[in-house]
């Protein structure tokens, strides 16, 4: 297989006004089977909006995307679900997708929230719910994932238990991930290439590449590039949400 | 069977509780009941253009429904207006229109009241036909959009970033809508065809844990609805429409007391 049949998404040139003023410009990117791409930047450098342009959800866009693929799993950084509909985890899990039972117990298991299963989406914590999100969107096994700020309020232990989950999936599936996040120093170690954004592409490469560039240390400070001293040894059991302890 | 003017109407009703529930639980989650309202307004001007041109009045009403459909939104598209302000004025103005039309049609005898509030008497073994297979064929559409639409309806953003197409779905809903209101308008009538989209299905949000279970108790709720109105439209000599929409406005009200137990039984 050549390089250019593992590609999934490919950004040239992008951008995006809105009322006069650039929201994001000039980004490419490319993302990969079986890859982990990372953006990073401060609040407003147009990382969500370079992840909804990936994904076809922005109209009226400067530049060119292809998106090879249509088995995509979303995980949005904000989603407002309005509680008029009456919605069981379980019902949330077959949104886009049919699946059966035993796919969806094993996501709800991976994310360590299959005791929620027949719970109701309006009654689960922020952490909780963050964790069905994941899961709904790795369940049906897609080709890219595309995960904005996933983690955002899962406790500690949690999160680097899902981050460790995310590159299992990404190597386990094959599949490509397009990942947003803020903490520079777990995401930094799981990731293949990292793209540095504030409004535009300030630096790409892989994290070691990254962490060194200057433009990156006037963008996140001396000591993110000293963060780089990752999450590297090895737990011999991991902890699901309910407490319990798994073995690896 | 059907000569029997009562049981072609609890038939036609039926037909139509049938439809208006799983409808009105989309009607109720997408917030679009004045949406719901200003087809059924305009739907008057189309009886009255069935009228004059003396032609189908369920197919004049399901076209000039989904005409007004269109144009509201390509006024959302062009306008600043917000958005119910664009409904009231499609509403008033589609149905100020309708009734300056039947001013001017005085060569023909015209049941307002009938087709504001339904008419008991009116439902014929045509408009059976019309109410079964229409409302038949708005089931099978329904059930072939209802993931995109239902998961645009959760979520847009999700919908449409996973390969659903969230737009073509909302679009053929809203011609869904129009030709609901088209097949149930004389039995319920243009002002009160959005409560039988309503209210069984507020009454079945009382009771339902789940999307499925809601439309199913939309359903038996419109049925139940549209039984204990006929009969007392038939007792007291009552227009249908209220009677339906007071029958279930009753449900609700008994619902809430259900959801009052679970609570208690909670705590």
């Amino acid at each position: 297989m050549g390089i250019e049949n593992n590609i999934l998404v490919k950004l040239k040139d992008v951008g995006i006004k809105r009322n006069d003023k650039w929201l994001v410009k000039g980004v490419s990117l490319v993302v990969e089977k079986g890859k982990i791409i990372t953006l990073i930047g401060p609040n407003g450098s147009g990382k969500s909006t370079t992840a909804k342009i990936a994904l076809g959800l922005h109209k009226n866009i400067e530049g060119e995307v292809q998106k090879l693929t249509n088995k995509i799993g979303y995980v949005p950084q904000k989603i407002s679900i309005d509680w008029t509909l009456p919605l069981r985890v379980k019902d949330f899990m077959l949104l886009t997708d049919d699946l059966n039972d035993k796919l969806i117990d094993e996501a709800l298991t991976l994310t360590g929230v299959d005791h929620l299963k027949n719970k109701n989406l309006g009654n689960l914590s922020g952490g909780e719910f963050q964790r069905v999100l994941l899961a709904r969107a790795i369940s049906k096994k897609p080709e890219l994932l595309v995960l904005d700020e996933p983690v955002q309020g899962v406790d500690f232990t949690g999160e680097i238990a899902l981050y460790e989950l995310i590159k299992k999936i990404s190597e386990n599936l094959n599949c490509g991930i397009l990942l947003i996040s803020h903490d520079l120093h777990t995401v930094m170690s799981a990731t293949d290439h990292v793209v540095c954004l504030n409004g535009h592409v300030c630096c790409s490469g892989s994290p070691l590449d990254v962490a060194k560039n200057k433009e990156y240390k006037a963008l996140f400070g001396e000591q993110a590039s000293q963060t780089l001293s990752i999450y590297e040894h090895k737990h011999d059991h991991v902890h699901s949400s309910d407490g319990e302890i798994k073995k690896n | 069977m059907f000569d029997d003017f009562f049981i072609r109407a609890i038939f036609a009703g039926i037909g139509i509780a049938f439809v208006t529930g799983p409808l009105g639980c989309f009607v109720v989650w997408r917030r679009l009941s004045y949406f719901g309202d200003t087809l059924a307004h305009s739907a008057l001007l189309g009886v009255t253009i069935a009228y004059s041109l003396d032609f189908n009045i369920a197919v004049s009403i399901f076209f000039i429904s989904s005409a007004i459909a269109l144009i509201l939104i390509q006024l959302q598209r062009k306008t600043n207006l917000p958005s119910d302000a664009l409904l009231g004025l499609l509403a008033h103005s589609s149905l100020a229109v309708g009734l300056v039309v039947i001013g001017f049609l005085t060569f023909i005898r015209f049941d307002i009241m009938g087709l504001l509030f339904g008419d008991i008497l009116a439902v014929n073994k045509k408009d059976l036909f019309i109410i079964w297979f229409g409302g038949a064929l708005i089931l099978i559409v329904l059930k072939l959009i209802w993931k995109p639409l239902f998961a645009s309806t959760v979520n847009y953003e999700l919908a449409e970033a996973e390969g659903l197409n969230p737009d073509k779905a909302k679009a053929i809903f809203t011609v869904l809508l129009a030709a609901l209101i088209a097949i149930s308008i004389k039995l319920v009538g243009v002002l009160l065809i959005t409560g039988m989209l309503i209210i069984p299905t507020a009454m079945a949000r009382n009771l339902s844990d789940n999307p499925k279970k809601m439309v199913v108790f939309s359903i038996i709720g419109g049925l139940l609805s549209v039984f204990i109105g006929l009969f007392s439209s038939l007792e007291f000599n009552t227009p249908s429409g209220p009677s339906i929409i007071a029958a279930a406005l009753i449900l609700f009200i008994i619902s809430l007391f259900k959801i009052k137990q679970t609570i208690q039984l909670k705590n």
